[in-house]
């Protein structure tokens, strides 16, 4: 009776290092052969830098990766290309795969776009890190930091591409969604085409 | 003149009524012009665009950032808690970012465009502001949080929170409400005392802080710090 009940114990402690093994040996080295990172790397490209409509993850914070899959899950982020693309992409993802996900992306060096009209530069510059306290356009720099870095879940947004950072500072405006309780759609509200422009190019230079 | 006068009272030739007629026309024309726009700007003063949205817009400007009911917010820098702030604390720190004795070049930029009577009814509507704390402090070091709070550290040199700030940290005029405020700002505020505050004058009240600020060790900061931010 005892030694059974020590053998099934045992076999449980087993299992559950086999387990341990498997998820500690896949996660950091053999991500990438994953399915779900292949399927992932359709649109963002090989090294996960970006491509085209498709953000960069190269560098994202993990967490603000993790809350955006949940937010394609729950049709809470909500322009075009999410309805289009991300809300089937996510749609059997398992938690762990969206830990996993988040920490592989994190983990790539991020490469700037480097595609913004470098003339609105320094403008853009002057927004992210000033804000137009006259028009009640708040300093980006106080959320995303001095780089556009980010932290936990606030995105990085240093070297994104123009097109991406532009295309979703105008939905914020256009009254798509994102991520519930985000001051994004307040804060894009105040922001003019010329701001964006300036914004998205500068932002597209940041290392 | 009193030629024309005459000649009213004697009657006008014809050329000369139907060129009063006209001029009277021009005169109602442009009367009602100016009505129209005296209407129109009397509409943008009570309100929709212009006037109104000049309060209300701000405050939007100072939430974004200040959490949507005045709670606090965590960005890459913790953004104070500023519901139930005392009004007088709010206006002379604003006042002290502007004149730099205060260093945070991100409120600078917020504070020196604001007009002194912006500045008077911001601070009275954040103090009317009463959101539960922001939380999210360790709760392990809040019993010795509580204890420096009520009783200070003698052998330290530091006096009880509460001689100050009030039993309940609800502070009072000048002296701040620390009641709710976040613990990441609360450690920050405390740990670089003078860094930050009394810049460039030796008659900043804040100078009343640095020697308490600096007889704390960084554990008994973060457990005032989280004392504090629990309390309602």
């Amino acid at each position: 009776m005892y030694e059974a009940r020590k053998l099934g114990i045992m076999k449980r402690i087993g299992l559950k290092l086999a387990i341990l093994a498997m998820v500690a040996s896949t996660v950091p080295a053999a991500a990438d052969d994953r399915a779900a990172v292949r399927n992932c790397t359709w649109c963002h490209g090989a090294e996960a830098q970006g491509y085209t409509v498709a953000p960069r993850l190269a560098g994202q914070r993990p967490q603000y990766i993790m809350s955006q899959i949940q937010s394609f899950h729950e049709h809470t982020r909500d322009n075009p290309f999410s309805r289009q693309y991300m809300w089937n992409a996510v749609a059997t993802l398992s938690q762990y795969d969206v830990r996993d996900l988040a920490n592989y992306f994190a983990s790539i060096r991020p490469k700037p776009a480097n595609d913004g009209d470098s003339a609105l530069a320094a403008k853009g510059k002057r927004i992210f890190m000033q804000g137009i306290p006259e028009a009640n356009v708040v300093s980006c720099y106080a959320c995303h930091g001095p780089d556009g870095e980010g932290v936990r879940d606030i995105p990085r947004l240093g070297g994104l591409a123009y097109f991406y950072v532009k295309g979703r500072l105008e939905q914020w405006g256009q009254g798509y969604h994102s991520t519930a309780g985000s001051p994004m759609p307040l804060v894009a509200s105040h922001l003019g085409p010329e701001e964006i422009e300036a914004l998205a190019s500068y932002l597209s230079f940041v290392r | 003149m009193p030629g024309t006068h005459s000649i009213d009272a004697d009657g006008m030739n014809g050329t000369k009524r139907s060129r009063t007629i006209a001029a009277g026309l021009l005169l109602a024309l442009q009367a009602s012009i100016l009505m129209m726009v005296f209407s129109i700007s009397a509409v943008a003063q009570e309100g929709l665009p212009s006037a109104k949205s000049g309060f209300e817009a701000k405050l939007e400007y100072c939430k974004t950032c200040h959490g949507l009911s005045g709670q606090g917010y965590l960005g890459y820098f913790p953004m104070p808690r500023l519901a139930g702030q005392q009004p007088e604390y709010i206006e002379a720190q604003l006042k002290a970012f502007i004149e730099r004795r205060r260093t945070n070049p991100i409120m600078f930029n917020v504070a020196h465009v604001l007009s002194p009577s912006m500045i008077s009814a911001l601070a009275n509507h954040f103090h009317h502001l009463n959101p539960p704390p922001f939380g999210g402090a360790p709760r392990s070091a809040l019993a010795t949080g509580k204890r420096i709070y009520d009783e200070g550290l003698p052998e330290s040199n530091v006096p009880a929170c509460s001689a100050c700030h009030g039993a309940g940290g609800h502070g009072q005029n000048e002296i701040p409400r620390l009641a709710g405020q976040l613990y990441p700002y609360m450690i920050g505020q405390l740990a670089g005392w003078s860094k930050e505050r009394g810049q460039g004058t030796a008659v900043d009240t804040s100078a009343i802080m640095a020697p308490t600020a600096h007889n704390l060790t960084r554990p008994q900061i973060e457990a005032v710090a989280a004392y504090v931010s629990t309390l309602q």
